[in-house]
Formats: C-alpha cells, sequence, structure tokens
C-alpha cells in the first residue's frame, strides 16, 4: 500500500504493487545486465533508469568521455588479523560473482577499472573489529571494482568511507557466505563538486545476513545502485539509508531486492531530510518476488522530510509479485515538510527556532542512526547532521 | 501579581494581496488569578487576536502595546514570549512528525522553566497529569499530535498548561469540536490550572456551552476586531438567549 502525506510542492510520490507474470523491474530497463560498456546506447536522460539524473552533472561518466587520469582516489584498507586484502587483476575469477552491471555507468567501471581491491574474512572467523576502508578522492577520474566476501558463517563489520573530491563510478560486490553475518557502512561525505555512481551487489547465502546502511551526505550528484539477491534460502537483508541533501545536491538511491529464493526475508527503510534550493532526492525502492520465492517476507519503506522551500524528492517504491505463497509484502512512501505551522507551535512551547528543527531532524532520524551499532560512526552522524542543521539557520 | 495588558492593539494581514485590518483597536487588562471569556461570532478577530498575543509571523501589529508585567510583548521573538509566560492553548495544534510527545514536553518544559527537569520527577508528574486528562500512558510514545482524534489534540494542548504553567493562558476555542466528555475532562484540567490561582485566563469561544463548566470573572463581546461590551458572567447568559446579532447588524456603537 502506498500512502503519501503532506507532500510539498515540488516532489512526487508514485508507487505501486503489480502482480505480473513478467517482471517490468527487468523490462524497463533500456539495456540487458552486461559487464560490457559497449552493451549499452549512451543514455539521452529519458530511459527509466536516468530520468531523474541530471546527465550533464556526471561529468561524462556516462559517454565515455570521463578518463581515468590517475589522480583519482585512494584507496586505504585497514583490516584486522586473520582477514585478506589484496588488489587482483580484471580476470581474477573472484570478481563479478554478485550481480552484474545494470547501467551503462556500472558497466563503464566494470570495463575500465585497473585493479580490483579484494578483501577476505576466512570461513568461521568473527571480527571483533571493523574492516575499514578509506576512499579519499584527489580530484580527478577514477573506476573501481570492490569485492568483500565472507567465508561461511564469518562475521564483520565494513565501514567504507568516502571523502574529498573525485569523479568516481565504482562496482561493490558483497558475496555472504552460508549463515554469515555481514554490517556494511557505506558513507558518502564527499566535497561539494564529487559526482560519485556506483552498483553494490550482494549475494545472500543460505541463512546469511547483512546489515547495509548507506548514508549520503556529500557530493554535487550521488546515485548509488544497491542491490540484493539470494544464494540460498533463510536469507535475510536489512537495508537501511540516510541521506541529507543541501542545496544543489542531486541524491539518487536505487535499490533492488529480487526474491530469487524461497524463505527469504528483506526490510529496507530510507529516511532523508532536505534543505536548500535545488536540492533533489531520488528515491527508487524496487522489490521483485519471483514465482519460485515461497515464504518471501518483504517490508519497503522511504520518508523524507523537506525542511525549507526549493526541494525536490522523488520518491518511487515498487513491489512486483509473482507469487502469493508469501509470508508479507509491503512497501510506504511518504514526504513530509517541516513548515512555519510547525516551527511556530514548537517555539510557541518556549523552544527556540534552531532547536526546534535539531528537535524534528534528530527525531526523524534517530531510530536508523541508533541500529548502526558502529559507535564512531553513529557519533560522526549525529555531529554530522548537527553541521547540516547549522547551515539551514 | 503577573498582568497582561493590551492597549489599543491594531493588527493587520495579507490576504489576496490586500493589507486588511482585523483588529481595530483591543484594549484589555488580565491579571493572575482571573478569567475572562472573550465571546464573538465567526470572522470577529477573536482568533487573530490569540495568535498576535502568541507571535504567529502571519499578522503585523500596526499599533498598540502589549505588556506583561511591563515588558513588552511585541519586541519578543514567540519562543522568548513563551518562556516569558505567555501559553496558547490552539484550535488547530500542529502535527510534528518524528518529533515524540515526552520529548517534546521535556524539551519544552526545560525551555520555559530554565533547566531541565529532574527526570524521575519528571516521569511522575507527567504521568499523573496525563491519567487526570484521562490520557493514555502510550500518548507519550507517540509522535506530536500525528494522527490524534480531535479530542486527543485538545487533551494534549492542557496537559501541556498543566505542566508549563504560564502567567498567562490563552484558549483559543479549547471547545470546539469536543463532545460533552472531552470538554468535561478538558474544563476540569482548565480548572486545576485556574485553582493555583497563579495564572490569568483568556477563554475565547464562540459558544457559551463550555462557561457551563469553566466560570468566568469577566465577559468580553468582540465584534468586528474590538471589544464592544464588557461585564460580568451574566452577559454569557444574555449572548446564550440573543446572540450575536445585536453586535453583528451594528447595534452596538462601539
Amino acid at each position: 500500500m502506498a500512502e503519501a502525506q503532506n507532500i510539498p510542492v515540488g516532489s512526487t510520490t508514485a508507487g505501486q504493487i503489480a502482480v505480473a507474470a513478467e517482471s517490468t523491474v527487468a523490462t524497463r530497463m533500456s539495456a540487458p545486465p552486461s559487464f560490457d560498456v559497449a552493451d549499452f546506447p549512451v543514455p539521452h536522460g529519458r530511459e527509466e533508469e536516468w530520468r531523474f539524473t541530471p546527465l550533464e552533472r556526471l561529468r561524462g561518466l556516462h559517454d565515455g568521455t570521463a578518463v581515468a587520469d590517475g589522480a583519482g582516489v585512494k584507496v586505504a584498507v585497514e583490516a584486522p588479523e586473520g582477514v585478506t586484502v589484496e588488489l587482483v587483476d580484471r580476470d581474477d575469477p573472484r570478481l563479478g560473482r554478485a550481480g552484474t552491471p545494470v547501467d551503462r555507468v556500472a558497466a563503464q567501471a566494470y570495463s575500465a577499472f585497473d585493479k580490483a581491491g579484494v578483501i577476505t574474512v576466512p570461513k568461521d572467523a568473527v571480527l571483533t573489529e571493523p574492516i575499514r576502508i578509506a576512499v579519499h578522492g584527489e580530484g580527478g577520474v577514477s573506476y573501481g571494482h570492490q569485492v568483500i566476501e565472507l567465508g561461511a558463517f564469518a562475521e564483520a563489520v565494513v565501514v567504507i568511507d568516502h571523502t574529498g573530491d573525485a569523479v568516481l563510478a565504482a562496482n561493490v560486490d558483497y558475496v555472504l557466505g552460508d549463515g554469515a553475518k555481514l554490517t556494511v557502512v557505506s558513507v558518502q561525505d564527499w566535497d561539494d563538486k564529487a559526482v560519485h555512481v556506483a552498483q553494490h551487489n550482494a549475494l545472500i547465502g543460505r541463512d546469511a545476513t547483512l546489515k547495509s546502511f548507506v548514508v549520503t551526505f556529500g557530493g554535487d550528484l550521488v546515485r548509488l545502485h544497491p542491490r540484493v539477491a539470494y544464494a540460498g534460502p533463510g536469507g535475510e537483508a536489512e537495508l537501511f539509508g540516510l541521506y541529507f541533501t543541501d542545496a544543489g545536491q542531486h541524491q539518487e538511491h536505487r535499490l533492488l531486492v529480487d526474491h530469487n529464493t524461497p524463505h527469504c526475508k528483506s526490510n529496507v527503510a530510507y529516511k532523508g531530510a532536505l534543505q536548500g534550493e535545488g536540492a533533489h532526492a531520488v528515491w527508487i525502492g524496487d522489490v521483485l518476488i519471483e514465482a519460485k520465492a515461497e515464504g518471501t517476507d518483504t517490508y519497503e519503506m522511504n520518508r523524507n522530510l523537506v525542511l525549507t522551500d526549493g526541494a525536490r524528492v522523488d520518491s518511487v517504491p515498487n513491489l512486483e509479485i509473482e507469487t502469493g505463497e508469501i509470508v508479507g509484502a509491503g512497501h510506504a512512501s511518504a514526504t513530509g515538510r517541516f513548515d512555519d505551522e510547525q516551527l511556530f507551535y514548537l517555539m510557541a512551547r518556549g523552544i527556540p527556532a534552531d532547536e526546534a528543527r535539531r528537535l524534528v531532524v534528530r527525531g526523524f532520524f534517530a531510530e536508523l542512526v541508533q541500529q548502526i551499532g558502529v559507535d564512531d560512526i553513529e557519533e560522526r552522524l549525529l555531529a554530522k547532521i548537527e553541521t547540516e542543521l547549522e547551515a539551514t539557520v | 501579581m503577573a498582568t497582561l495588558e493590551i492597549r489599543d492593539l491594531h493588527v493587520t494581514v495579507e490576504a489576496d494581496n490586500a493589507t486588511k485590518e482585523i483588529l481595530k483597536g483591543v484594549d484589555l487588562t488580565v491579571k493572575q488569578g482571573e478569567t475572562h471569556a472573550i465571546m464573538g461570532p465567526n470572522g470577529s478577530g477573536k482568533s487573530t487576536l490569540a495568535y498576535s498575543l502568541a507571535g504567529h509571523p502571519k499578522y503585523t501589529i500596526t499599533g498598540g502595546t502589549v505588556l506583561l508585567d511591563g515588558e513588552d510583548v511585541l519586541e519578543m521573538s514567540v519562543d522568548e514570549r513563551a518562556r516569558a509566560g505567555l501559553f496558547l492553548a490552539m484550535q488547530y495544534p500542529v502535527e510534528v512528525p518524528g518529533v515524540s510527545v515526552s520529548n517534546f514536553l521535556r524539551t519544552s518544559a526545560t525551555a520555559i522553566r530554565g533547566e531541565a527537569p529532574k527526570l524521575r520527577t519528571w516521569v511522575k508528574e507527567v504521568k499523573e497529569a496525563m491519567e487526570r486528562l484521562n490520557m493514555d500512558t502510550s500518548f507519550a510514545e507517540r509522535n506530536v499530535n500525528e494522527g490524534f482524534s480531535g479530542g486527543e489534540k485538545k487533551r494534549h494542548e492542557i496537559l501541556q498548561l498543566e505542566l508549563l504553567r504560564p502567567k498567562v493562558a490563552i484558549l483559543d476555542e479549547t471547545d470546539s469540536g469536543l463532545d460533552v466528555d472531552a470538554l468535561r475532562i478538558v474544563s476540569e484540567g482548565v480548572n486545576r490550572v485556574r485553582e493555583t490561582g497563579e495564572v490569568g485566563t483568556l477563554l475565547i469561544t464562540h459558544y457559551t456551552r463550555i462557561l457551563r463548566y469553566i466560570k468566568p470573572d469577566f465577559v468580553h463581546v468582540f465584534s468586528a476586531g474590538r471589544i464592544v461590551e464588557s461585564g460580568g458572567a451574566e452577559l454569557a447568559d444574555k449572548l446564550e438567549n440573543e446572540g450575536y446579532e445585536a453586535y453583528t447588524k451594528g447595534g452596538v456603537s462601539a
């Protein structure tokens, strides 16, 4: 059921639940998935998967004109004992197993990266410290590929932290062995000019659990495409996202959960706050329950809080069900606005304006932030929210 | 003794690209412990008076003064007015998604009292106040006014009145949209606050119904942007019997 409340001018919330014999999630893409960039036409902007994205701000990632210049990003990995960290060539068989690029930029990244990073947590290893991947932009163009693989029953927390200025396109593969538990936090804390487009592919093993947090604050244009599929029954995916879109920023999160295996669960919850002229957030939540995926339990939700005039939200939940033999399926999307009347109400109770705004935004994000469970990231996030809010007043 | 003095208050509002004067010289003094009922027909400017006193940005003050214990209220921001001791119970309380009632009440009480209330006594204070208003304790975990029924919103306003203990409480049509039971519960809440003798109450209403539960010391008839007649509780009885016609047809020269 789609719900929409208090939708301000300049936002859209569309949603549908389709019961279809054939998936439109796949067929509305302009080309089938491929590792080869040549298989995708250069987008012109009217394609379903590109219609919300300002192509002119992609800095050539979509049309082949952005060439890696060696001054792109620096990647530093900090990993606890027992974890293997490698740089490998493109013919390494461990690459590309979690998913195939679904659009031209992801295929461009796969076709153009130089070396791929592979991080392996061995079978049964339970890490007590997070693996930290610092991706720092040095101002140039870069294409990347990163694999994070957990062996059976391994448990790990991975923090991928993006800072600096870059034009980056990448694919990230998460491969979870049977019974593995992976928490991954991807923070996009870029400088104002950065452009970042990435496809995240997760392949979840039997009885394995993925908990993902995507946190987007910075950048001129950030477009992320987290995707989940299951390699065996009993898998669970929790996909949480948080974004704070400022004046002039375009932040787009496009999710797909492909319930291709029986008895798996997924829960998607993304929340965003927007402020300032030209702030644009896009959220696409596709969930596909294939005919064979009996016993599926899924829910997806997107909430947006518009703090000022001039911001725009496009939120499109889309649920496709090919079998009725499921535990549950639902979606919700709502965009609300922090308006003068709310401000007046809180101030009329003695609360100063800046504190009123903080109260509303903190309350809005609190339930998601608390679930991260990585203390320094939670603290940094709250501090970041404070900084963003100070920019409003 | 706290006193609110309104002198020759003129207020305009922008509507349809035109400036319209709504309040045309309001004079009123409300002292601590007193209850004043302001009654008048729709569109007479009663609510404008309430929102102007609280500082709503929609209204422009074009003349007159408002003093609370000698301090110039009109110079204060909305939150400063609240901290100075003015409270407005709104006719249409606003939904604030993402902020729980308990968080809101505590933040507000901290701002008004100047320090955070001690957690243990605070929890008890809130719980008891909610019980007196027949509010389920699960209320505290809901978001402010979100999905509240009309009666719940009004009880939530009166809950704040009880917890924030203002010097002057302005109740804007608190009775509207309430059934008899809810009206009784809300009125009892207002009376508990009145009985402390520490609050001056400005009760704005269209109907005389609420005056059966809350006995005013003074009744003022509001028409065309000013007070046109003042009297004791007996004036309400007259209005009950005769309605506002005498005032709206220009029968009274103010």
